[in-house]
């Protein structure tokens, strides 16, 4: 048989393909057309069915180039279909306009119910609202921080081991490592105090809330991502008895008066002498049962006297002026309070948690 | 760390219970984290034979057993299966009392009498194993009827369970927990001798064998030191005539009970040595070193070396990171191939074997930073490095290296001989310090009233000397020992030293003061504005949300925010990567996580930081742009772009602001193609001209967020069509900045005492008109009499035709002076079509 009788023209089948395709101006057309120029009876599909009636030389020239032409008109149609749709989609987007000044006072239903603060807003105010009581300021700082105001200035020098005591989220930023996620807020001390030195505005008597990164991975105890509130003042003639005063005033403000507190010896690269402060374990009441490990006493948070290394490093003269730094977990308080068992429950944002507090 | 009260004892005669010399050692910062009583309660177990196993009929978990306990067979029923006829095991009789009070009787069980019990090293809590009865038929010298304290060597004894600061090399050792402790109560503080050693972990004095005095050392082994800036003290010492053997049995129960396992007399001297004194040392096969001898030097870059966990090291060159100057001390053979990491791990080919006969032991002082940066940049750390790195005592190295040979020699055989000599290379180690304490400075960092002698008192006990130099408040001279890295020069010292005063006196017994100073505390503006805004949208309804800030990138274009973002270069997971520029991602998250639990009609707000990279860095200034910013989501039933331009104009009114406008549109700008087109628009203000500030601020967006958006968060209808999700995103370091976005005056305006008159008036105004601008036009034309204008309805209609709509809006029209009369109102009226009509293409309708 001549193959050239009964080969069809494919050139010919694919320009009346994608003729037909371009003309659709519908999603609905596109659906038919591609019915026809791809469907079962196509003449791409008839022309692949008389294949089989072919001696196989011509049946695997032709069968290529059918393959092809299949290939073109269906990139075509996919093409077509989704520019189609994407015109419909703006259009009824478009067709949707809404004028936002046509607000009608009113006329927009309020909510059925009102919203709650998150566990840790509703903390950190209250902690707020203590030192403010107290005479203390409220101060903020960045979160991103060179390794300078996280741990230079903070008596911490690079490689130091007492590095090991904060595992850090580093940025792709600037020299490997010398740009990070805070670990603490201390950072933001290290801005006031040297405000206070180029303004000329010592005393600072300040706590400083925020959020911190620690690189942890998050279980029932630890969030990679969590809240600290830090306290400093530097002023003359402070000592370690205000500190202690401090603190005790404000674990009996916040805990309640029979809640008291009591500091012991520890490490801290920025504070000298340095404590642990501990308070009154609130479920046994000091009697001592499983949570506080039978003591009495549950470990709240770190303190001390603002290490001379650290004046050295803001210019503040440390006969002239002296200080003290404390700080505690925010969540950690939440936690405590609400006898929260899994502190994930703070960053799931379910509904049903936030209502409840 | 682990350190029993016995061996405590050794040191000073500590008395009274182990919950109250707890309690001394966390007021010193030594945290007792547990205490775990041994060996109490096993004075009434004794050892028995096994005679006899048998069934016991309709029991398949317990068997009948008879044992000989020294006075004849008896019966007992146990279940445990890991002896047989024959064992020597451990018998508790009637009568007996276990450790927790569990008191021995008669029981019957299945009928069968038991006359005691077999125990486990558990029930015992002489170890952890409670899988079988203990068996003690290696144990020499057991035999039935014998009590189990005598067989074993038991005496009951306290572990405390030690956290020890990072700063405090020098505790991180018996002796230096019993220093502190000595010093607190009171007591006379003695290293022993080893012969006292012997007598009290036997219990009996016995003849303590030394080693003979050998040849000059020199003759037998060489040390090169080359590099004294890394390792500024080495010293060697050689025994010869070795016998590798096992430990004295009180030696090796110490060990244990610190959590060190035996391994033989040569390695477990080493290791008591540093448990004991802090200082860590390391014995070589001096066979086994080719050159016979060692050399120190810094590593090339690139060098490779095996360590002993069969790990291939490259040294030499600096990581990652801050302050990694690269160089690496390592420990070669005297042919300068490495055996060890210096201070941080030995290496295979010279460790001590059965058949070592001649040990080089090396202690040394290492530089602390140096073995800080190796051993972190190696991920490598060893008992011996974390000492180094806090720092040794390169004083104390000699008492350590007695201690090892004499200890040794107890075991070591006739042949023992100690080379005549160290091998002692000396650099710059670090000196005792000397610092002049004032006493006044003491005091202004305590709030105590200490005189010269009593900070004298309180500091000689730790080891220090301390002589007061004058009178009553006249500086104290203290010499700091080298064993006390922590403490630095003047003026750091003092503080320092004010630390070890308050912890000798006792941080409990310290003053307490509640200060005052004259300035009041409170929140800034911005700070009430914040708490104001959260509490504002709780009353619309929105709950506070807490989302992430580290998202994929794949979140973030989805949100069409705009790279490149601030990576992040350690992330916890892959999808975490980089820090968010937009808060869509966390609260549409959030939206979801709650529409999956049927929780989908929800409004969520966040207040947080978004971190953009700086365009131009500058070295003084931020190293990025974070910026504040309010984000709410709206998501509760019937919820749409009007739902969120609704809560803008109550936060607007909540704040006070002056004016503001709201352009309708996205600008192009972040997330822009994340909101509807059509449906979404901008918020503007005039900023403060008289601050300076001239470009109109940009104080956020409002309407809705795009379908396609909120689709691919799965965020459908019942018919699978997108929802309608309202979107309010506000730059809070505009929004609450008053020279970027000006408030209200604060001028009182006394509400006029005259009746205001109301005009309705309702014009079609073309689709492209915003009604803000008739309402603008309006406000002009109705002058100072205007009180308020008020858009009240608007209806579209085939009535109106295409592309028009009805606006309808109520004029209040009030003079502060004068009752308005119907012509003044009626002239406003026309006044305000007019101007109405003019400018907008507007008609009246
Ligand atoms: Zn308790």
């Amino acid at each position: 048989m001549n193959p050239d009788t009964v080969m069809p023209d494919v050139e010919a089948l694919v320009t009346e393909a994608t003729n037909a395709i371009a003309e659709a101006t519908t999603t609905e057309e596109i659906r038919s057309v591609g019915a026809a120029v791809t469907g079962k009876k196509s003449p791409l599909a008839e022309a692949s069915r008389a294949l089989g009636q072919m001696d196989p030389e011509d049946r695997k020239v032709l069968g290529q180039r059918l393959g092809e032409a299949r290939g073109v008109v269906e990139a075509a149609l996919e093409s077509r279909r989704d520019e189609l749709r994407y015109a419909e989609l703006a259009a009824e987007m478009a067709a949707s306009r809404l004028d936002l000044t046509e607000y009608v006072p009113g006329s927009v239903p309020g909510p059925m119910a009102r919203g709650h603060l998150s566990l840790v807003t509703q903390t950190r105010d209250s902690l707020e609202d203590v030192f403010v009581g107290m005479g203390f300021e409220v101060a903020e700082g960045p979160e991103i921080e060179t390794d300078w105001y996280n741990f230079g200035a903070l008596n911490i020098p690079p490689a130091h081991p007492a590095r090991g005591m904060w595992d850090t989220f580093y940025l792709h930023l600037g020299e490997p490592e010398s740009t990070l996620l805070r670990t603490h807020t201390s950072p933001v001390q290290i801005h006031l105090m040297e405000q206070a030195v180029l303004n000329g505005t010592l005393p600072i008597h300040a706590v400083m809330p925020g959020r911190c990164y620690r690189r942890d991975t998050p279980d029932a105890r630890h969030l990679a991502v969590f809240h600290q509130i830090e306290g400093l003042v530097v002023d003359r003639g402070i000592t370690f008895a205000d500190l202690a005063g401090t603190i005790e005033t404000f674990t009996r403000a916040y805990f309640g008066p029979d809640i008291h507190s009591r500091l012991r010896p520890a490490f801290f690269p920025f504070t000298e002498p340095s404590a642990e402060f501990e308070v009154t374990c609130a479920i046994c009441r000091g009697e001592g049962c499983r949570t506080c490990s039978q003591t009495g006493w549950i470990e709240l948070g770190g303190c001390g006297m603002v290490d001379p290394a650290v004046f050295a490093s803001v210019g503040i003269d440390a006969d002239e002026w002296t200080g003290f730094a404390f700080g505690f977990g925010i969540d950690r308080c939440a936690q405590m309070r609400h006898q929260i068992a899994d502190m994930r429950a703070l960053i799931e944002n379910d509904v049903r948690f936030l209502r409840q507090f | 760390m682990r350190v029993s009260l016995s061996w405590l004892r050794d040191f000073a005669p500590f008395e009274g219970s182990a919950s109250e010399l707890s309690a001394v050692l966390d007021d010193l910062g030594l945290v007792v984290e547990g205490v775990e009583q041994v060996g109490e309660g096993v004075g009434d177990v004794i050892v028995a034979r096994v005679l006899e196993i048998g069934a016991i009929e309709g029991a398949d978990k317990i068997r009948r057993v008879v044992v000989d306990h020294g006075s004849g067979p008896i019966q007992v029923v146990c279940g445990a299966w890991n002896f047989v006829e024959g064992d020597l095991v451990a018998f508790a009789p009637v009568g007996a009392v276990l450790p927790g009070d569990f008191a021995i009787g008669k029981r019957k069980m299945k009928g069968v009498t038991s006359e005691g019990m077999l125990c486990s090293g558990r029930e015992l809590r002489l170890s952890e194993d409670h899988a079988g009865i203990l068996v003690l038929n290696d144990t020499p010298g057991a035999e039935p009827g014998q009590l189990l304290v005598d067989v074993l060597g038991i005496v009951p004894d306290v572990v405390f369970d030690i956290a020890v600061e990072a700063n405090r090399p020098d505790a991180w050792c018996v002796a230096g927990v019993a220093r502190d402790l000595a010093a607190r109560l009171n007591l006379p503080f003695v290293i022993p001798t080893t012969s006292d050693l012997v007598e009290r972990g036997s219990g009996s004095p016995a003849p303590v064998p030394a080693a003979a005095a050998g040849p000059d050392v020199a003759s037998l082994a060489s040390v090169v030191v080359d590099d004294l800036e890394l390792c500024p003290r080495f010293t060697a010492r050689v025994l010869t005539g070795v016998r590798v053997t096992d430990s004295p049995a009180w030696l090796a129960r110490r060990l244990t009970a610190a959590g060190m396992r035996p391994i033989n007399n040569v390695v477990d001297a080493s290791n008591y040595v540093m448990l004991e004194l802090g200082q860590p040392t390391h014995p070589y096969d001096l066979d086994r070193l080719p050159g016979g001898g060692l050399l120190v030097r810094r590593a090339e870059a690139g060098e490779t070396l095996t360590t002993l966990d069969d790990v291939v090291r490259t040294m030499g060159r600096p990581g990652p990171g801050l302050g990694d100057t690269g160089q690496d001390c390592l420990i070669c053979d005297a042919e300068g191939t490495p055996v060890g990491v210096g201070g941080v791990m030995g290496g295979a080919s010279s460790e001590i074997g059965d058949d070592t006969s001649r040990v080089l032991l090396e202690a040394a002082y290492f530089v602390p930073m140096a073995i800080a940066r190796t051993s972190k940049r190696l991920n490598l750390r060893t008992e011996a490095s974390a000492r180094f790195e806090r720092g040794c005592d390169p004083a104390g190295i000699d008492r350590a290296a007695e201690r090892f040979c004499e200890l040794v020699a107890l075991t070591a055989g006739p042949e023992l001989a100690l080379a005549t000599g160290t091998l002692d290379v000396v650099g710059d180690a670090p000196e005792p310090l000397e610092i002049a304490v004032r006493p006044e400075r003491v005091n202004a960092l305590l709030g105590t009233e200490f005189d010269a002698a009593t900070i004298a008192g309180l500091l000689e006990p730790l080891g220090m000397t301390a002589a007061p130099l004058g009178g009553s408040f006249d500086p104290v001279a203290v010499v700091v020992p080298t064993f006390r890295p922590d403490i630095r020069p003047a003026p750091m010292g003092e503080a320092d030293l004010a630390e070890e005063v308050a912890r000798t006196y006792g941080y409990v017994r310290l003053p307490r003061r509640q200060p005052a100073w004259p300035q009041p505390g409170g929140l800034t503006e911005r700070q009430k504005a914040r708490r104001m805004l959260k509490d504002v949208l709780c009353g619309l309804g929105a709950s506070e949300a807490w989302t992430t800030a580290f998202l994929s990138e794949a979140d973030l274009l989805a949100a069409d925010a705009t790279p490149p973002f601030i990576e992040v270069a350690n992330p916890l997971v892959e999808s975490e990567r980089f820090l968010r520029t937009t808060m869509i991602p966390g609260l549409l998250q959030a939206v979801r996580y709650n529409a999956e639990r049927r929780q989908g009609d929800v409004r969520l707000f966040e207040i947080g930081e978004v971190f953009a990279r700086v365009e131009i860095a500058d070295p003084e200034g931020p190293p990025a742009v974070e910026t504040e910013r309010l984000a709410v989501v709206f998501c509760d039933a019937g919820d749409d772009a009007m739902s969120a331009v609704a809560a803008w104009h109550t936060i607007a009114d909540a704040l006070g602001l002056a004016t503001w406008e709201l352009e309708q549109g996205p600008r192009r700008n972040e997330a822009s193609r994340a909101l509807h087109g059509h449906r979404s628009g901008t918020i503007l203000c005039a900023p403060d001209a008289d601050a300076g500030f001239d470009r109109r601020s940009i104080l956020g967006v409002v309407g809705e967020l795009d379908p396609s958006l909120i689709e691919s968060f799965g965020l459908v209808n019942a018919d699978g069509r997108p929802r309608r999700v309202g979107w309010l995103d506000l730059d809070l370091g505009v929004l609450l900045d008053p020279r970027l976005a000006p408030r209200r005056s604060l001028h009182a305006v006394p509400p006029s005492r005259f009746p205001s008159s109301d005009v309705d008036l309702a014009f079609v105004v073309p689709d492209e008109v915003p009604a803000q601008m008739v309402e603008v036009t309006l406000r002009a034309a109705g002058s100072d009499l205007l009180e308020s204008v008020r858009l009240f309805d608007v209806y579209r209609g085939e009535s109106l035709g295409e592309g028009v709509r009805s606006l309808a809006y109520r004029l209040r029209f009030c003079a502060p002076d004068r009752t308005l009369t119907d012509v003044d109102v009626g002239g406003l009226r026309q006044a305000c079509i007019d101007a109405v009509e003019s400018a907008h293409r507007a008609t009246l309708r």
